[in-house]
């Protein structure tokens, strides 16, 4: 009896949660270690990036704090070692960790902007071509060719060496990031318009997008609301691959001397001034951001690869 | 077959024309070649002269198809900052970066496709699960990383090799080489190591692929049957099978080798065209940067029509795929 009433109330719609935790994603996300490792890496640098104000031991970009006779400390576990500086300090009297932590904070920002960027930048260009097609299709995809015909560090350098000689130079530290965030967009975006251009065209035939064209559904929601949602999954996955890529293109840039400045560093600025000094014994101020750098950028290709593998069809 | 032919390198010369059209607006309109070039004791009028001498008066086209006639015949200018032909700068490093770039690729096969081999035919050991993890920490490090790595340990700890440099040359006419002094071999070892490691991976992983695919297949089953030794099925049989794509993609990436290696270049002061570049960018030396960019697209370029017109001969259907 208790059976039968049970069964004739309507079964309640399982919270988001317990739905997420009865995903395919979720599933395939606890078995694979190290996409596990991966997400637990990434949430803690990116955690301890932005929580930087409160815990860093110094506010490595204030020149107040930074006193001369604490420079070139060897980390804490070496005999010269010395409380605070767990990592050691620069030959500024930099302290290492708080450096570290407020670069991976730039370092992170910068990824997540350009990532934003092409993707807005991709997707509305690849949904145009695939939609309307012709002659719009035409010169996308050829600038496009054009694009993918200069390897991609080429354009990114220019774009930056160039942009930073137009803008004044009060501007220059403000506007590297900005910059930077514009080289990096400008070699990423061909990919996202590439993939959301051939799945619009298929999706494009389908059914539903002939029903909601003969209903005179305005062409801007058709794209955005019924042929967009479709197209995420690749994208999806090329994008947390793209933000790893990024970090590395603002790093290279910036080790390179082209990226952002010595006054608001970033991990690969870091790395370019501890390089200096890879002959003098001082190995700490080289060898700690390049730790670091390793770490995000591994930790966030785990996750993509993790995510390519969960979200490819072929391999359920 | 001649239609494909005429297509492919009509969007090829396009490609190019569109690179060299990036290359003239650098050179033309970021910053003004006449203020980068002249000295502070330069007159106005000597300046107007030099504008006019420049032919900076002329119309856009007019420019424009002067730059392209001038950079088809591998002239470039003059270097803003030593006055050089930049063609000869270029060509002076050309032989470094591309003994770099060589011995790099073949490294990469070197390594690359026992490792990927090995890992397909033992799958799920814990050697190969092993490299399969490193594999994705070497496509994540980017090269300067690598670099500085190699020479913490090899050159700065353990001294072994120099860090940076070519070590002694010997000259052939134009052609420069580091391969025939002990020098220069030694010197050559940490940047080509540190420029492979990428490619190395990718060759690894792209195998690996491949080979569990074929492994599959029906004549390796048959060749099993037949009690044909195993390491002739591995590497006669399967192998065969899997080197088309990574000849492809060693061909396809040796363009993009060739545009990272001003990176490794940079971290092992390797005296290439990278790192003329490189100068040329902090110095601002447009007439430089437009020369450079033009001859590694070109190469790429270069590259890629010919292994897409190679794949047109060996198999009919593409020509008609690609429109």
């Amino acid at each position: 009896m208790t059976d039968h009433v049970q069964q004739t109330t309507p079964p309640r719609r399982p919270s988001r949660l317990a739905r997420w935790r009865q995903s395919d994603l979720w599933w395939s996300f606890t078995h694979k270690p190290s996409a596990i490792i991966g997400a637990v890496i990434l949430t803690f640098l990116i955690v301890t990036a932005f929580a930087a104000p409160l815990i860093a031991p110094q506010n490595p970009f204030d020149p107040a704090q930074l006193e001369l006779w604490n420079s070139e400390l060897p980390p804490i576990w070496e005999a010269d070692g010395q409380w605070p500086y767990v990592l050691g300090t620069d030959t500024q009297g930099r302290d290492m960790l708080s450096a570290i932590l407020y670069g991976s904070r730039i370092s992170i920002l910068i990824g997540v902007a350009s990532v934003v960027l092409s993707l807005a930048v991709g997707l509305s260009l690849g949904l145009v071509a695939g939609y309307f097609g012709r002659f719009i299709d035409n010169l996308l995809m050829r600038i496009g060719d054009v694009l993918l015909s200069i390897p991609t560090i080429l354009i990114a350098i220019l774009v930056s060496a160039v942009a930073r000689q137009m803008l004044p130079p009060e501007l220059r530290d403000v506007g590297s990031a900005a910059v930077l965030v514009l080289a990096i967009t400008l070699s990423a975006w061909v990919q996202y318009a590439r993939t959301v251009r051939a799945q619009t065209i298929v999706e494009r035939g389908k059914e539903y997008v002939q029903a909601a064209r003969l209903l005179k559904t305005p062409a801007r929601r058709i794209m955005l609301k019924h042929i967009l949602p479709n197209t995420l999954t690749p994208i999806l996955v090329a994008a947390t691959l793209n933000f790893g890529m990024a970090i590395l293109t603002e790093a290279t840039l910036s080790f390179l001397g082209i990226g952002m400045p010595p006054s608001q560093p970033s991990l690969g600025t870091l790395i370019r001034l501890g390089n200096q000094f890879l002959f003098s014994g001082v190995w700490w101020v080289v060898l700690f951001p390049v730790v670091q750098l390793c770490l995000l950028v591994v930790s966030v290709n785990l996750l993509g690869d993790w995510l390519r593998d969960a979200l490819n069809p072929k391999l359920r | 077959m001649i239609v494909f032919l005429i297509k492919r390198l009509a969007n090829a010369v396009l490609v190019m024309l569109a690179v060299a059209l990036l290359a003239f607006l650098i050179f033309r309109f970021a910053g003004d070649p006449v203020e980068l070039m002249a000295n502070e004791q330069m007159s106005q009028a000597d300046r107007i002269e030099l504008r006019e001498k420049l032919g900076l008066n002329d119309s856009f086209l007019t420019q424009f198809g002067r730059f392209v006639g001038n950079a088809a015949q591998g002239d470039f200018g003059i270097s803003y900052r030593n006055g050089q032909d930049v063609m000869k700068l270029i060509a002076e490093r050309f032989p470094a970066t591309m003994e770099l770039a060589l011995v790099a690729t073949v490294l990469s096969l070197l390594i690359g496709l026992p490792l990927g081999v090995l890992t397909a035919i033992h799958r799920g050991r814990w050697y190969s699960e092993g490299l399969q993890f490193v594999s994705i920490i070497g496509v994540s490090l980017p090269s300067f990383v690598v670099g500085i790595l190699l020479i913490l340990v090899f050159a700065v700890t353990l001294g072994l090799v120099p860090a940076f440099g070519r070590g002694d040359v010997v000259q052939f006419g134009w052609w420069s080489t580091g391969l025939l002094t002990a020098s220069g071999r030694a010197s050559l070892l940490l940047p080509s190591l540190a420029l492979a490691l990428y490619q190395i991976t990718l060759v690894m992983r792209l195998v690996r692929a491949e080979m569990m695919e074929v492994l599959r297949s029906d004549f390796v089953k048959f060749a099993r049957a037949r009690g044909v030794p195993r390491w002739r099925i591995y590497f006669r049989h399967a192998l065969r099978n899997c080197l088309m794509p990574v000849v492809t993609m060693t061909a396809m990436n040796f363009g993009s080798l060739i545009a990272f290696a001003l990176i490794t270049e940079t971290v092992f002061q390797w005296p290439g065209m990278g790192m003329l570049f490189i100068q040329a960018v902090t110095f601002l030396d447009m007439p430089v940067m437009a020369g450079y960019l033009c001859i590694v697209s070109f190469i790429f370029v270069t590259l890629n029509t010919l292994v897409d017109i190679a794949y047109a001969v060996i198999d009919p259907r593409l020509r008609d795929a690609t429109r």
